[in-house]
Parts: C-alpha cells; sequence; structure tokens
C-alpha cells in the first residue's frame, strides 16, 4: 500500500499526462464518430435503396467485429503510429452503436407527428432538425453513452502504437514489473469510464428532461 | 374557393384512387367528405394542400392551379389536423400552436398574442396550458390545440382529416360543438373528412358522399337525408335515420329563425333618464344591458327606472336586474317557448356560446313567424288597422 502511495506521489505529473492523453485519445474519437456516424444515420433513413442500407450496417458491423489490436496494427503502414492511428481505430468502433441508434431514433418518431409537420408546411431539412433530431435526441445519447464507455476502455490498447494515455502506465508497469503502476493505469482507465458514463446520463436527462415522460405517453 | 376539375389520380401500381372528381368546396362553409375507408376522401383532400398531386386535371384556389406553388409555402397557408393530432412532444402547448406563425418568422409578440387569444378560446386557459406539455394534456385538450394550431396563422381554409375520430364519444361531441361555434365566429372554409355519418350531418353545411374513387352524391345534409340517390346512400345513411327523418313533415325552426336581430340595447354606463329617453324613442319597455363586448349584463324594466329615478348619480347598470333565463343560439322554438311558458316571461334573450347577446325572441316574434310559415292559415289582413303590434 505504501508502495502505491509514494507511486502516485511521486509520478502524480506522468499520471496526469496519461489521463489527459486518454481523455483526448477517447473523446476526439467519439466526437470525430458522431460527426460522421448521425449524419449517415439521418441519410440512411432517407434512403429508398433497400440494399445500401444493408451494405453500410454491414460495413459498420464488420469494423466491430475486428479484433481492436489487429486493427491497430493495420492501420499502422497506412498513418504511422502516435495518436492520429488511435484515433481513427477507436472513430470506426464508436461508428455502429452511434449510426444503428440515430437511425432506430428517426424511426421511432410518431408517424401522425411528421405528418402534421409536413401538412403544416415544414420543409425537409425543418423536419429533420426541429422534429426528428430532438425527439430522437435520447437514442442517440444512449448510443454516444455506449459508446464512450467502451471506447474509454480500448483506448488503453492505444498505447501500443505509441499513443500514449494510461495504457502507457500499465504496459511500462508490466516491463518493469511494478503492479501498482498497472494498478493505476487499470483503476484510471475505469474511474474515467465511469464518470464519464455519468456525465453523459446527466446531460441526456438535461437536454430531454422536458418531453421524457411525453414519449411514454404518447404511444 | 376551391375547385377540382377533372381529377384523377392513378399510383404507380395501376390503382386508380380517383376518377375524374369534379368538385367545389364554398368559401366560408364546412364542407364534410364521408365515405367508407378506401374511398379516396382523404387522398382528394390532400389534393388541396399538395400532399397528393393529381396524376390529371387541376385543383385551383381561388381560381389558381396550386401546382404552380411552391408546395411549402401553400401548405403553410392552408391549417391542417389529422386524426392522431401530430402535437409535437417536445414543445410546450403555446410553441405547438405557434408553429406556423414562427414558420412564417411572425414577429414574438403578435404570435403571442394570437396563442393567448386562440388557447382562451377554446376554453383552455392561456396562464394555466401556455407553458404544459402535450403529454400532460387529455386526448380531448389536445384536439383542441391540434384544431386551433391549424388557425394560428390566420388561414382562411381548414383541412381536417378525420379529427375526432380517436376520440371518447362525449369528447367528440363537444368539439364538434365547439368547431361548430367556432366556425360562427370565424367563418373558414372548412374541408373535413370523416366516416361518421352522424359527426357529417352534424356539422356539415355541404356533404360529398364518395365511393370507390367517385362522388355519388353532393349536397345539404337536409337534401341527402331526403332524397339519397342510390342504394349505397339510403345503406351508408342508415335506415334509422331516414325513417326519423320522414317522420318530420316539416322542420323544426330554431330560435335564430325567429328572433328579433336588433334589440334594443344600452351600456352600463347610461344614466336613468337617457334609459327612459331610449325606450321612449324605440317605444320598449325594458331594455337589455350589454357591455363593449355584447356580453348581456342584464335588463332593466320601465317601472324599475321609474322607481328609482329620484336617485341621479344612477346608472343602469345600478339598477338593473341579471337575466336569469335565456337560450343559446342553435336552440329550436319550442325551447325557447316552453321556457318563457313556464317561467311566465315575455320575451327571452338568445346568445352565443361565449354569452353574447345576439337578439330576443318576443311573443311578437313567435307569432309573427308562424303567420310568415303558414300564410294560408292566416286570415285576410283587415284593411285599416294600423301596426298588428
Amino acid at each position: 500500500m505504501n508502495e502505491f502511495w509514494s507511486f502516485i506521489t511521486e509520478r502524480y505529473p506522468d499520471i496526469l499526462l496519461a489521463l489527459r492523453q486518454h481523455l483526448t485519445i477517447s473523446f476526439s474519437a467519439v466526437i470525430l464518430g458522431t460527426i460522421v456516424a448521425v449524419p449517415i444515420g439521418i441519410l440512411l433513413v432517407y434512403n429508398r435503396v433497400g440494399w445500401i442500407n444493408s451494405v453500410v450496417f454491414f460495413i459498420a458491423n464488420l469494423f466491430q467485429t475486428i479484433p481492436s489490436l489487429a486493427l491497430l496494427a493495420i492501420l499502422i503502414p497506412l498513418l504511422g503510429i502516435g495518436v492520429k492511428p488511435a484515433i481513427l481505430a477507436l472513430l470506426l468502433y464508436s461508428l455502429m452503436p452511434i449510426l444503428r441508434n440515430t437511425y432506430d431514433g428517426f424511426q421511432s418518431v410518431d408517424k401522425g407527428v411528421l405528418n402534421s409537420a409536413k401538412g403544416m408546411g415544414y420543409s425537409a431539412a425543418q423536419t429533420i432538425l426541429k422534429i426528428q433530431l430532438p425527439l430522437s435526441l435520447p437514442y442517440i445519447m444512449s448510443g454516444i453513452r455506449i459508446t464512450t464507455v467502451y471506447i474509454i476502455s480500448w483506448a488503453t490498447l492505444a498505447s501500443l502504437i505509441g499513443a500514449g494515455g494510461l495504457g502507457q502506465l500499465i504496459v511500462s508497469g508490466l516491463g518493469v514489473n511494478k503492479p501498482e503502476m498497472i494498478f493505476i493505469g487499470g483503476i484510471g482507465a475505469v474511474v474515467l469510464a465511469l464518470v464519464a458514463d455519468g456525465l453523459l446520463g446527466l446531460l441526456e436527462g438535461w437536454l430531454t428532461r422536458r418531453y421524457r415522460q411525453t414519449r411514454s405517453a404518447a404511444v | 374557393m376551391i375547385v377540382l376539375d377533372h381529377v384523377n389520380k392513378v399510383y404507380d401500381d395501376g390503382f386508380h384512387a380517383l376518377k375524374d372528381i369534379n368538385l367545389e368546396f364554398k368559401k366560408g362553409e364546412i364542407t364534410v367528405l364521408i365515405g367508407p375507408s378506401g374511398c379516396g376522401k382523404s387522398t382528394t383532400m390532400k389534393l388541396i394542400n399538395a400532399l397528393n398531386t393529381p396524376s390529371s386535371g387541376k385543383v385551383l384556389i381561388d381560381g389558381k392551379d396550386i401546382s404552380g406553388l411552391n408546395p411549402v409555402e401553400l401548405r403553410r397557408n392552408i391549417g391542417y389536423v389529422i386524426q392522431s393530432v401530430g402535437l409535437f412532444p417536445h414543445m410546450n402547448i403555446a410553441k405547438n400552436v405557434a408553429v406556423v406563425p414562427h414558420l412564417k418568422k411572425w414577429d414574438k409578440e403578435k404570435t403571442d398574442r394570437k396563442v393567448n387569444e386562440l388557447l382562451d378560446l377554446v376554453g383552455l386557459d392561456h396562464t394555466i396550458y401556455r407553458n404544459r406539455y402535450p403529454s400532460e394534456l387529455s386526448g380531448g385538450q389536445q384536439q383542441r390545440v391540434g384544431v386551433i394550431r391549424a388557425l394560428a396563422a390566420d388561414q382562411d381554409i381548414i383541412l381536417m382529416d378525420e379529427p375526432f375520430s380517436a376520440l371518447d364519444p362525449i369528447s367528440r361531441e363537444q368539439l364538434q360543438d365547439e368547431l361548430i361555434r367556432l366556425q360562427q365566429e370565424l367563418n373558414k372554409t372548412i374541408i373535413f373528412v370523416t366516416h361518421d355519418m352522424d359527426e357529417a350531418i352534424k356539422i356539415a353545411d355541404t356533404i360529398v358522399l364518395m365511393k370507390d374513387g367517385q362522388i355519388v352524391q353532393t349536397g345539404k345534409p337536409e337534401a341527402i337525408l331526403r332524397h339519397p340517390a342510390n342504394d349505397f346512400v339510403r345503406n351508408f345513411i342508415g335506415q334509422k335515420r331516414l325513417q326519423s327523418e320522414n317522420e318530420l313533415s316539416y322542420e323544426i325552426p330554431l330560435v335564430d329563425d325567429v328572433m328579433i336581430t336588433n334589440p334594443v340595447t344600452a351600456f352600463p354606463n347610461r344614466g336613468l333618464a337617457e334609459a327612459i329617453k331610449m325606450m321612449e324613442s324605440k317605444r320598449v319597455d325594458s331594455l337589455f344591458i350589454v357591455d363593449r363586448n355584447k356580453q348581456l349584463q342584464g335588463a332593466v324594466s320601465i317601472y324599475r327606472v321609474l322607481d328609482m329615478y329620484g336617485e341621479e348619480g344612477k346608472t343602469v347598470a345600478d339598477v338593473m336586474i341579471p337575466v336569469r333565463f335565456s337560450v343559446s343560439s342553435g336552440s329550436t322554438l319550442p325551447q325557447a317557448i316552453e321556457l318563457m311558458d313556464s317561467h311566465q316571461l315575455s320575451n327571452v334573450p338568445v346568445v352565443d356560446g361565449n354569452n353574447r347577446f345576439l337578439g330576443l325572441v318576443t311573443r311578437g316574434s313567435v307569432v309573427k313567424h308562424l303567420a310568415e310559415v303558414y300564410p294560408n292559415l292566416a286570415p285576410p289582413q283587415p284593411a285599416g288597422e294600423g301596426e298588428p303590434m
């Protein structure tokens, strides 16, 4: 236990640096993933050619199944090592849940609501921005939440391609046989994931606070 | 006025949904499109706001072919109410009502005023309901909001697609009554789709009966009940309704047909001497007191005014007696006569849903009406006599 505390007090600048790198990688991946996946999800809702949807969902699913270590390795010849390939790899993982939830969220909007919006003179863009997007926000947010939690956990692997982060502590700890280092890296990632989940949960509740009961009552 | 001119609708799969529809929707009237499901009534209605475009033929609004207009702009000028209400669950009631004014970029003050006015118009106190969410309202209240949402931008044309059919019978009746009342005040051109014949008879100025994409019969409810064009119409109306209609060999007159439409009224702040002067010049023995909104406040008789005449500072408002009995517009004459008879009244005021004074049924007006209805029965007028009344 003593070793543990002395490690924290001696090395806290390194720990903080690792934490910051970890956050940067994870959140860049999730934010970029959202920026890519939400519009694609919306396009798929409006797409009338059935097989395109199947293909896109298949590809997004495929990314999900590639082992993370392998994906990171594959990206090295393309993007080299460091933060960039790490973010790209994690971004690819984040696509599927956000895409799927955006799609489901848009599908879930009541047809009566859409009919009356159209009949009252909402343009297509206004319908998406003012009606469908706010109403599917709970779905999209929960997609982002799920993604964030496991992206934070997987980001520990990013240290293997030189992106740093909490994984760096684990890898170094293995190298020099310092269990407290491995422990700090692991616990750090867990705490980070839990805190991020909690904060996003609060954000989700705040964004949808007014009509949550509406959604269940209106059906 | 809206005209459908030789409209046909053929879907891609070859289904001929509308067959040579020619229709005229008159300004300020409620036209009800009715028929069994799949008859094309909804499809016909949706031609008007371009939710549906004709395969051939034209749709004209005030003489203008709507195919040349931007459909989004067109829809903002036409109110639209649907069965499932379609309120936006993430917006409060005020925002829901203000949807079209917002799309048309009205300023906030004008929009707010309109929203408050409309909420109050359908009996939803704006101070309470503005900030509520749709889920906090009952089905009937939600549909009231749905209806006023279609009026918010002063649209002249309102399309209503089975708006009340999802409601319980009591709310449905109430909303039908309210629609009739609103229409008396607002005079919109309303196209109303339903499959319920009772509803159609109750609210329609004109009924259009459809079947298999064709118009079977068009006419006033009365005309359709009396002269159904064929067996289909007869069946659709229902045998029971036809019989009850035939038993009534004459129309029961409404108080609106009988009442004097310009009774003598005075504002509450008139003095007593003025009141006497007015009664003198109009040759009446009592005055009805109304405020600026034509709300009926009370009545004073000449005897009452003379009793109190000594007190100079008094106004008619101080001496008037509240009106205990009145009938609402649309009541039948027998109801008014019953009231006058059982309470020994010489007259009974007619008010609308907002207690606004519309007219007065007096014994004289009843006799006059009867004389008009049965001219043959009236004895020849003795010559040389003065006014009969």
